[in-house]
């Protein structure tokens, strides 16, 4: 796919020349900082957690679309597999976080796909606590979720996002579940004259 | 900061007289639910060192900044960006829709294509007078930005493209600023100093 190759480009370009670098241990450390003072705070109610990482991703995404959009300078998405390429795989991973996750189990209707992070830079020498709950209830990562339901509802676009599974939980992969609401389209209704 | 280093040079390369009265007038920012979040004129009068220490601003005159034209009040820049808001999207409408045979409608089901598929309808993209040029650009996430230049000024896109960056970066990364309220923020006025009256 032509598409493809050039927004991969664009990926790496941006990657390579306009993003600056942090050292990886420092946002490893810092995002682990956070989800463990979070289940202090919220006494280890797991639901309440993920909750609590979902909204702060979404105002990330909410802001962070738009330094995404300054730095790759691409246009709208055709549809939502250009959406699932361009957000996940060649850019939107890839320049913030150098990681790109496989695109992969679309449903019939090109509304549902899911990501499989290889790789997880929030999640290195993370072990979950121990207390049976953990295991089964926190999605460690879960900031993604919001961070990109925040970054498409800043351009149109209604998702859900949830994690199905975690190598953290003793998973094969890593996999993230993303569905299209719909399409919010600003537009004037067509009857307005 | 990269542009740091480009500045310093300009400084001392380029003669003072060449910096003072950059061909930017004004900026505009309009939110995406079309309130004006932000708005500032450039001096453009030889008030001699134009914003040489960061903050200091010589007075600038006027709607355009230059003596001679109306000047308005905070509340006259509502009503513009108001009324801008809305012809923007009147414009926009007029894109035409051309219908399609049920049997070729795509995936999306409409019954109708744009000229260009390819290509969104945008709006007003520039406006231009004798003495002025607006350049117009909608991010893909509402926001509008409003530069007023000397017609005669090359590549505004280029400088568009500049203030969207710094946009993202000094104001959308900064926490304490509210998305869709006023812009007020020195780091801001600073990087937009630098960007658009050094020219």
């Amino acid at each position: 796919m032509a598409s493809g190759q050039k927004a991969a480009r664009v990926g790496e370009e941006v990657w390579k020349t306009r993003v600056d670098k942090v050292n990886a241990e420092l946002v490893t450390l810092t995002y682990g900082t956070v989800v463990a003072q979070l289940c202090t705070d919220y006494e280890y109610d797991y639901v309440q957690v993920n909750q609590q990482l979902d909204k702060m991703g979404y105002n990330i995404g909410m802001r962070l679309i738009e330094d995404f959009l300054a730095k790759s300078n691409i246009g709208r998405c055709g549809n939502f597999r250009d959406t699932a390429e361009m957000i996940s795989k060649k850019v939107g991973f890839k320049i913030f976080l150098n990681i790109t996750p496989t695109v992969t189990n679309w449903t019939a209707d090109n509304k549902q796909f899911s990501l499989l992070f290889d790789e997880n830079p929030l999640a290195d020498f993370v072990e979950l606590p121990d207390d049976g709950r953990a295991q089964d209830e926190l999605w460690f990562s879960n900031i993604f979720c919001g961070i990109l339901r925040g970054a498409l509802e800043m351009v149109q676009m209604s998702i859900e996002a949830r994690f199905v599974s975690d190598v953290l939980r003793g998973n094969d992969v890593t996999e993230m579940r993303v569905t299209l609401l719909r399409y919010t389209e600003d537009e004037m209704p067509p009857d307005d004259e | 900061m990269p542009d740091a280093g480009i500045n310093l040079l300009r400084q001392s390369a380029i003669p003072q007289v060449w910096l003072r009265g950059g061909p930017v007038f004004a900026l505009l920012i309009i939110s995406k639910a079309g309130s004006l979040i932000y708005h500032r004129t450039f001096p453009t009068s030889a008030t001699g060192t134009a914003g040489a220490g960061g903050t200091t601003q010589p007075q600038t005159v006027g709607t355009l900044g230059l003596p001679g034209t109306s000047t308005l009040s905070t509340n006259d820049y509502l009503v513009i960006a108001g009324t801008f808001h809305g012809v923007h999207a009147i414009t926009r409408s007029l894109t035409p829709r051309i219908p399609i045979p049920p049997s070729a409608a795509g995936p999306s089901g409409r019954s109708w294509t744009y000229p260009d598929p390819e290509t969104p309808p945008s709006g007003i993209e520039s406006l231009e007078s004798s003495f002025f040029r607006l350049t117009v650009f909608q991010t893909l996430s509402g926001t509008k930005f409003l530069l007023f230049t000397d017609p005669s000024m090359p590549n505004t896109d280029v400088l568009m493209k500049g203030v969207y960056e710094r946009y993202a970066d000094y104001v959308c990364k900064n926490p304490f600023w509210q998305m869709e309220m006023p812009i007020r923020i020195d780091a801001w006025e600073r990087s937009l100093n630098q960007w658009l009256t050094r020219r």
